[in-house]
C-alpha cells in the first residue's frame, strides 16, 4: 500500500469537486435549502424586504459575537460568559448614558475597553493559570449576570438617546434621491460589494493559475460567482426596497471581512489554528500559545461588549434579561458552521452562515406559528444533526 | 510437549488464505497468504505501508468478515469474525504499538477493565489483586497491583499489556512493534518473555522493524511488500542473513544501510557549557548534570545512552527551556553567547530541535503538509505579517521534492502520511528555519528501512552543507553508521566519548556499564 508516486492531478469534474469540498460548501447549501424551504412554507413572507431587514437586525449581535467565539473554539476553548458579559455591558452603558449623561461615543469606548478587560481577566485564568475555560467562563457567566442585576438594581434602564439607538435601528444615509421607494445608495453599495468579491475571486484564480496551483473546475467557479453576485445583489435589492442598509449591517460586514482576512491570511491567524491543532507542537515551533489564547479572550470580551451595546440600542433599554442564553446561540452558530469541538478547525464564513441558519429558522418558524417550545426542540436537533454530518464527513 | 516437536511438523494454528482488502481505490492487501504454526514465534516484516497492520486488523476482527476477500482458518476451522470480541473469545489478542492503558487507573484495574471477577456485579477486589499478582509474576514485572499506570515507564507498561493479554487465556498473541519505544535492557527482557511463552505453547506474531531482534527470537519470518506476501523463511534451516530480509522487503539491494560520507569538519558552531537542569516536578532531582558539548560545522555528533539518561531532557532544555526548571549554563553559537530562553529566541539563534515524538510534539496532524512546513518560519512566507499563499505553497513543493515526501500533493493532511513521510515533513519544517545546528531526537524511530536510508542521506547532506548536527538515538548501529563522534550519556552526564570510526556496540555499552558499576 505504499503511497502512489506523484502524478499530475487529473482535472476534476464539478461533481467530484463538490464531493471533495463538501465541508466547505455543504453549509452554504444547507442555508440555501432552508431559506428556500421557509420561503415557500411561509408563502413568501420570509424574503419580504421588511422581514429580511428584521432577520439581519435580530441576528447581528449573534454574528458579531460568533466571530469572537470562533477564535476561542479554534484554540480549543469555550466561553460561556458572553451572554452575561453582553448584558452587563449593556447595563453599564445604560447607566452611563441615561443616569450620568455620558455622550454615546465616550460611553461606547469605555464599554468596549471594559469588555476587553473582562476578557483579559478570564483569559489570564485560562491561558496562564491553566484553569479550564469551561470553569472560568461558567464562573464569569454567574459573576457578570449578578453584576448586571446589581447595576440595574433589578429594573430596566432606558430609553437611550436617539444617536445611540441608531447603532441598531438606524439606516445609512441616502445620497441619491430615492425613486419608487428604492434606496439607491444601499442598492449600489450592495452591488458594488458583490462585484468586488467576484473581482477578487477572479483575480485570485488568475494568480493561482499562473503559478500552476490547483483550482476549482471552471464551471464550478463560474456558477459559484454567479450565485454570489446574484444572491448578494438580490439581498441588497430587497433591503433597498425597505429602508436601506441598517447601520449594524455595515458594522457586521466590516467585521466579517476583517476577521475573515485575519484568520485566513495573517501570521497570527494561522498561529491560532496551530494552537488549537496541537498546542505542544505549536509551542515547540516557537509560537507563543499562552499569549494567543489570552488574546482570543480579550478579543471575545470586546466583541461581547459590542454585542451588548447593539442589543441595548435595539431594545432601547437595558433589562435584567438582556443577553440571557446568547452564549448558546453563539456557540451553536460556530458548531453548526463546522468548527470542531476539539479545536484547530473552523471558519469565519462557517460561523456567519451558522448564525444566519439559526436566525432564518427562528424567524421562519415564528412566522409559521410554531411555539417557542418546539422551536427549541427543532433547533437542538439541527445542531446535533449538523455536527453529526460534519463528523461523518471527516471520517470518510 | 509442543516444543519437542520440530517446527515444521507442527500443525498450523492460523491460516489466512488469499486475503485482499481495498480502501476505495487503494489496494492495501492483494492475495496475501499467511500461515502461523502452533507454538512458534512468527515475525511479520515489511516497509511501512506494506500492509502489516492492515493484515493484523483483518485477523483481529477490526475489519469484519465481508469487508475483505479471502478466508481465515483458526485451529482448523473457517472463521468469520464480526468484531474484536469474536477474536478475543478465541484467544487472539493484539497489542498495539500505541499502548491502550488508562494512565490514572491501577495495574489491576487496567488488566481487569472489561472482565473483572465479580460477585453480583460487585468487583471482587481480593480476587482481582491475587490474579493480578499471579499475572505480573508470569511476565516478570515486580510491581504492586495497585500501582498507577502513569507511574510506570514504557517498558513496564508494555509488560502490563502482555499481562492483560494473558488474563484472557491467550492462544495467539499479536505484538505490533513491541520494542519500538523500549531501551535495550527492556527489549531484551521482552524477547526473553516471548521465548518463555513459546515454551508454554503460546503462539506469537511479532511485527518489528528491528531485524536483529527478529533473528534472535523468530522461528519463521514472513515478508510483506506492497500488500503482497513475498516469502516466508524458516530460521531453523540456518540463519537468515539480515541483508536478504532487507532485499526482500524493499526489492532492491542496499549498498549499505548507511550512506557514505567524507566528513569536512570546519569551525566551531555550537558550544554548551556547564548545563544543568532539574526535574520540573521532583525539583530536587538533577536530570542534567553540568554537561558540556561542542559541535563543529560539518560534524555529526551522536548521543547514545539508555532511556532515562537525560538525552531528550538535555536537548529540550537547550531548545528554549522546553523542559525542566532551574536551568543554568551557557550556550554559544559561532563563539558568541546567545540567549535561548524561549523557543523563538533559540530558533533565531540558529537552533532547531526535531522531536522524538513527531505525532504529539512535531506535527499538527489535521493540517496539511504545506502549513506544517511553514509553521516555524511563517515570516519567511509573509509580507508585513500577511501570509503569501503562493510562496508558501512553493516552499512546500520545494521541500516535498527535495525530501522526497510521498504524497498526492502538498495539501495532504500530515496525519494520513506514513511515519517516514511524516518525519520528512518535520525535518522540512526545521530546515526551512535555516538553522546552523540541528538536534535530531530519534530521527528514525518507527520508520522503515528505506525511509531510514533517506533520512541518513539528508543528515549527510546537512553536514556537507556545513551544518552542525546532533543525533540522539537508542539504536547504536545507527549512531555508529552515521556519526563522526559518539558521546555516551548516563544519568545526566557524558560518561564516554568514542570516535565514529572506532565505535562498536561493545565499547559504547562498556562505557555505560563501567559507569553503572561505579555508581552501584
Amino acid at each position: 500500500m505504499s503511497t502512489p508516486e506523484t502524478t499530475a492531478p487529473a482535472p476534476q469534474s464539478v461533481a467530484g469537486f463538490i464531493k471533495d469540498n463538501l465541508r466547505e460548501y455543504g453549509m452554504l447549501m444547507s442555508l440555501l435549502v432552508i431559506v428556500i424551504f421557509f420561503q415557500f412554507a411561509t408563502g413568501g413572507i420570509l424574503l419580504k424586504p421588511l422581514n429580511l431587514t428584521n432577520i439581519i437586525l435580530q441576528n447581528s449581535y449573534i454574528v458579531i459575537m460568533a466571530l469572537g467565539m470562533l477564535m476561542i473554539i479554534v484554540t480549543g476553548h469555550i466561553d460561556l460568559s458572553v451572554g452575561s458579559v453582553a448584558g452587563f455591558i449593556g447595563a453599564v452603558a445604560a447607566m452611563m448614558m441615561v443616569q450620568y449623561n455620558f455622550d454615546f461615543v465616550t460611553a461606547c469606548i469605555i464599554c468596549l475597553v471594559l469588555g476587553g478587560l473582562i476578557g483579559a481577566v478570564q483569559g489570564y485564568f485560562v491561558a496562564y493559570l491553566k484553569i479550564p475555560s469551561f470553569i472560568v467562563t461558567l464562573a464569569g457567566m454567574l459573576v457578570f449576570r449578578g453584576l448586571m442585576i446589581a447595576v440595574l438594581s433589578g429594573r430596566s434602564i432606558g430609553p437611550f438617546d436617539v444617536t445611540f439607538q441608531r447603532l441598531s435601528s438606524g439606516f445609512i444615509p441616502e445620497f441619491i434621491s430615492s425613486e419608487g421607494g428604492l434606496y439607491l445608495t444601499s442598492l449600489i453599495l450592495g452591488i458594488a460589494v458583490a462585484a468586488f468579491l467576484v473581482w477578487q475571486n477572479i483575480k485570485n484564480r488568475g494568480r493561482r493559475m499562473s503559478h500552476g496551483v490547483e483550482t476549482e473546475p471552471f464551471g464550478f467557479f463560474v456558477a459559484k460567482n454567479i450565485l454570489v453576485l446574484a444572491s448578494i445583489s438580490y439581498v441588497a435589492y430587497l433591503i433597498a426596497s425597505h429602508r436601506g442598509m441598517p447601520n449594524v449591517l455595515i458594522i457586521m460586514a466590516l467585521l466579517i471581512a476583517a476577521y475573515g482576512f485575519f484568520t485566513n491570511r495573517t501570521i497570527i491567524g494561522r498561529q491560532i489554528y496551530a494552537v488549537g491543532g496541537n498546542a505542544r507542537a505549536a509551542e515547540l515551533s516557537g509560537i507563543k500559545t499562552q499569549r494567543l489564547v489570552f488574546g482570543t479572550f480579550v478579543n471575545m470580551g470586546v466583541l461581547a461588549a459590542l454585542g451588548g451595546l447593539v442589543v441595548a440600542a435595539r431594545l432601547n433599554s437595558a433589562t435584567p434579561k438582556a443577553g440571557a442564553g446568547f452564549e448558546l446561540d453563539v456557540i451553536a452558530a460556530c458548531f453548526i458552521g463546522g468548527a470542531s469541538a476539539y479545536g484547530g478547525v473552523g471558519k469565519v464564513t462557517g460561523a456567519v452562515i451558522g448564525a444566519f441558519l439559526m436566525g432564518v429558522m427562528n424567524n421562519g418558524m415564528s412566522i409559521l406559528g410554531i411555539g417557542i417550545d418546539y422551536q427549541q426542540v427543532i433547533k437542538g436537533l439541527v445542531l446535533l444533526g449538523a455536527v453529526c454530518v460534519d463528523v461523518y464527513n471527516q471520517r470518510r | 510437549m509442543l516444543a519437542n516437536v520440530h517446527a515444521a511438523e507442527r500443525p498450523p494454528i492460523l491460516e489466512m488464505r488469499g486475503i485482499s482488502k481495498s480502501f476505495g481505490v487503494v489496494k492495501a492487501l492483494t492475495d496475501v497468504s499467511f500461515t502461523v504454526r502452533e507454538g512458534e514465534i512468527h515475525a511479520l516484516v515489511g516497509e511501512n505501508g506494506a500492509g502489516k497492520s492492515t493484515l493484523m486488523k483483518v485477523l483481529s476482527g477490526v475489519y469484519p468478515h465481508g469487508s475483505y476477500e479471502g478466508s481465515i482458518l483458526f485451529s482448523g476451522e473457517e472463521r468469520q469474525f464480526r468484531d474484536i470480541n469474536d477474536t478475543e473469545a478465541l484467544g487472539i489478542i493484539i497489542i498495539h504499538q500505541e499502548l491502550a492503558l488508562i494512565p490514572l487507573l491501577s495495574i489491576a484495574e487496567n488488566i481487569f477493565l472489561a472482565n473483572a471477577p465479580s460477585r453480583f456485579g460487585v468487583i471482587d477486589r481480593s480476587a482481582v489483586h491475587e490474579r493480578t499478582k499471579a499475572l505480573l509474576s508470569k511476565v516478570g514485572l515486580n510491581e504492586q497491583p495497585d500501582t498507577l499506570i502513569t507511574n510506570l515507564g514504557v517498558g513496564k507498561q508494555q509488560l502490563v499489556e502482555i499481562a492483560k493479554a494473558l488474563s484472557k487465556d491467550v492462544r495467539l498473541l499479536i505484538l505490533d512493534e513491541p520494542t519500538a519505544s523500549l531501551n535495550e535492557t527492556d527489549s531484551a527482557a521482552l524477547l526473553e518473555l516471548l521465548k518463555e511463552f513459546r515454551n508454554q505453547g503460546i503462539t506469537s506474531i511479532m511485527i518489528s522493524h528491528k531485524l536483529n531482534e527478529i533473528s534472535e527470537v523468530a522461528d519463521r519470518i514472513t515478508v510483506l511488500r506492497d500488500g503482497r506476501s513475498v516469502d516466508t523463511m524458516d530460521c531453523h534451516a540456518g540463519v537468515v542473513p539480515e541483508d536478504e530480509i532487507i532485499r526482500k522487503m524493499v526489492d532492491r539491494d542496499m549498498e549499505s544501510r548507511y550512506p557514505k560520507r567524507t566528513p569536512k569538519i570546519g569551525e566551531m558552531i555550537f558550544e554548551v557549557d556547564d548545563w544543568s537542569v532539574y526535574h520540573p516536578q521532583h525539583t530536587h532531582r538533577q536530570v542534567v548534570k553540568n554537561l558540556s558539548l561542542k559541535v563543529r560545522a560539518g560534524e555529526v555528533v551522536g548521543i547514545s545512552g539508555l532511556m532515562g539518561a537525560g538525552r531528550t531532557e538535555f536537548a529540550m532544555s537547550v531548545f528554549g527551556r522546553s523542559w525542566g526548571r532551574n536551568i543554568t549554563g551557557t550556550v554559544k553559537m559561532h563563539g558568541k553567547p546567545v540567549d535561548v530562553s524561549t523557543v523563538t529566541k533559540a530558533i533565531d539563534a540558529g537552533l532547531a530541535y526535531v522531536t522524538e515524538d513527531r505525532k504529539h510534539l512535531g506535527l499538527i496532524l489535521a493540517e496539511d503538509i504545506r502549513k506544517n512546513i511553514s509553521l516555524a518560519n511563517l515570516p519567511g512566507v509573509s509580507r508585513s505579517s500577511v501570509i503569501d499563499d503562493i510562496s508558501e505553497m512553493k516552499v512546500a513543493q520545494e521541500f516535498r521534492a527535495r525530501m522526497r515526501i510521498r504524497s498526492h500533493n502538498v495539501y495532504q493532511e500530515t496525519g494520513k502520511l506514513s511515519g517516514g513521510n511524516q518525519q520528512k515533513v518535520v525535518l522540512s519544517k526545521w530546515l526551512f528555519t535555516n538553522p546552523d545546528l540541528l538536534i535530531l531526537d530519534e530521527p528514525t524511530r518507527g520508520i522503515d528501512v528505506g525511509a531510514k536510508y533517506e533520512i541518513y542521506s539528508i543528515i549527510n547532506e546537512l553536514a556537507d552543507a556545513g551544518k552542525a548536527v546532533v543525533v540522539i538515538s537508542s539504536e547504536m548501529p545507527e549512531l555508529i553508521g552515521i556519526c563522526d563522534r559518539i558521546l555516551v550519556m548516563h544519568e545526566g552526564e557524558f560518561v564516554g566519548e568514542v570516535a565514529g570510526a572506532e565505535a562498536t556496540q561493545e565499547n559504547i555499552m562498556r562505557a555505560i556499564m563501567r559507569r553503572k558499576g561505579r555508581d552501584e
